[in-house]
């Protein structure tokens, strides 16, 4: 059973601990009687990005949602410093079929706890290509635009919240992947922290994404 | 955490306004089941009196709680209900907003609809008069207590059964209450005692039940 499961030349600058933002360390999750993943532990640092790896039903998902607060761990211990409240962006959209594009990212930024400027939902809806549809009801969008309507919350962020990212790039396409890892990449380069995973190679490479992979863990 | 209910709550209502239809489900179950005693019982002014604070009551209880099994389902599935329960704050901010709305949504068009059906019973003024403020002071209590239903059996498959049996028996004070105020009114006596039980009912419902409904939203969502 693999302890320590960060990958090798990041590893030591992630668990740094003068500049980790959040330290996992030895967590375990579980979804009814089962343990869904050995025992974890990895930090992250500020301005770094860190991908979650493991196979389907391995429980990527239920880590990021035991980050966010929304399940409690099994066993093991989270300790976030001095980081305002992640900002979870979930695998569904959290969009509403009858609301338009425009209130919809208003009413997730509301709850997100920014100040919602008009220009700033407009500027972020741009940026995802999707300003001519801001009018336009949820429901008359593809999954791809729908995605993009999620998050262009991010592009919308001005303060340095932590981010966890549930598989961001599913639907988009290669424009869409191209602003999305813009926005990841720029995030990390003002000092923010990403929590993401992916079952694609992620687009970035600088600053280098520090993996950790999620194993079986010994007994179920 | 006001603001946040106050979000919560102006978009429950605009969701509402977006399916007029769906949000007049509720109205239109009670009107029809409180038409159809009169065709079924027959026409006799005396007996519909009688029965008319009865079957108006049970009907509004009825229609509280169809219109109330959906009420976290929606968000829960499209990932919305993750997003507020992340607002520092947010389970009594939402759990009091869905009460809210649903209050507005069904409980006050039905006390506001319910003078017409008094008419239709043959109700005296002051015995319409007590129905609608039964009405208003009883029916937040059922929007309360369905909310509570709607908490413990999100997620459940067969949710609505389940939230039937659990919360129509703790509906019961409120219809004796209600139902009773109304027809003292009609017997000549003062509604007053009711009133106040209703109130008290209120009271303590209003303090109790969102508690326990975020603990359930809690359980629910983990």
């Amino acid at each position: 059973m693999t302890q320590r499961s960060t990958s090798e030349p990041r590893a030591a600058h992630a668990t740094d601990d003068s500049v980790a933002v959040l330290r996992v360390h030895e967590l375990a999750c579980r979804r009814g009687d089962r343990l869904l993943f050995a025992p974890t532990s990895f930090a992250v640092a500020s301005g770094s990005i860190v991908w979650i790896r493991g196979a389907n039903g391995q429980g990527k998902t239920t880590l990021l949602r035991t980050l966010a607060g929304l399940a409690s761990p099994a066993a093991g211990a989270i300790a976030w410093r001095d980081a305002p409240r992640p900002l979870y962006l979930a695998h569904a959209n959290a969009l509403k079929e009858d609301l338009t594009v425009a209130e919809s990212l208003r009413f997730l930024l509301h709850l997100g706890g920014s100040r919602v400027a008009t220009a700033d939902v407009d500027a972020a809806l741009d940026r995802f290509g999707l300003a001519s549809r801001a009018n336009a009801f949820v429901r008359t969008l593809s999954q791809g635009q729908r995605r993009r309507v999620a998050l262009a919350r991010l592009a919308a962020q001005r303060e340095l919240r932590p981010w966890l990212l549930d598989e961001p790039f599913d639907a988009l396409d290669t424009s869409g992947i191209d602003v999305l890892a813009g926005l990841i990449v720029a995030h990390a380069r003002r000092g923010g922290s990403i929590v993401l995973t992916s079952h694609q190679a992620l687009p970035i490479a600088d600053p280098a994404p520090v993996t950790v992979q999620l194993h079986e863990p010994a007994f179920a | 955490m006001s603001s946040t209910f106050a979000v919560l709550v102006a978009r429950d209502l605009r969701l509402a306004a977006r399916r007029r239809i769906d949000a007049a489900l509720p109205l239109a179950f009670f009107t029809v089941a409180v038409s159809l005693f009169p065709l079924g019982v027959g026409p006799e002014p005396q007996m519909l009196r009688q029965i008319a604070p009865g079957v108006v009551w049970v009907a509004a209880l009825l229609a509280a709680m169809l219109s109330v099994t959906q009420l976290y389902a929606s968000d829960q599935s499209d990932g919305s209900l993750e997003q507020m329960l992340l607002v520092p704050g947010g389970r009594i901010a939402i759990v009091a907003a869905k009460a809210v709305s649903h209050w507005l949504l069904t409980g006050l068009p039905l006390a506001l609809a319910a003078p017409l059906f008094g008419l239709l019973f043959d109700l005296s003024p002051a015995a319409i008069v007590a129905l609608v403020a039964s009405l208003l002071l009883g029916t937040p209590v059922l929007s309360l207590l369905g909310n509570l239903g709607a908490a413990l059996t999100l997620g459940l498959r067969s949710g609505a059964v389940l939230l039937i049996l659990i919360i129509v028996p703790l509906c019961i004070p409120a219809l004796i209450f209600g139902a009773g105020a109304v027809a003292a009114v009609d017997a000549g006596q003062s509604a007053r005692g009711h009133y106040s039980l209703l109130g008290a009912l209120l009271i303590f419902t209003a303090l109790l039940a969102p508690i326990a409904t975020a603990a359930a939203l809690r359980i629910a969502t983990e």
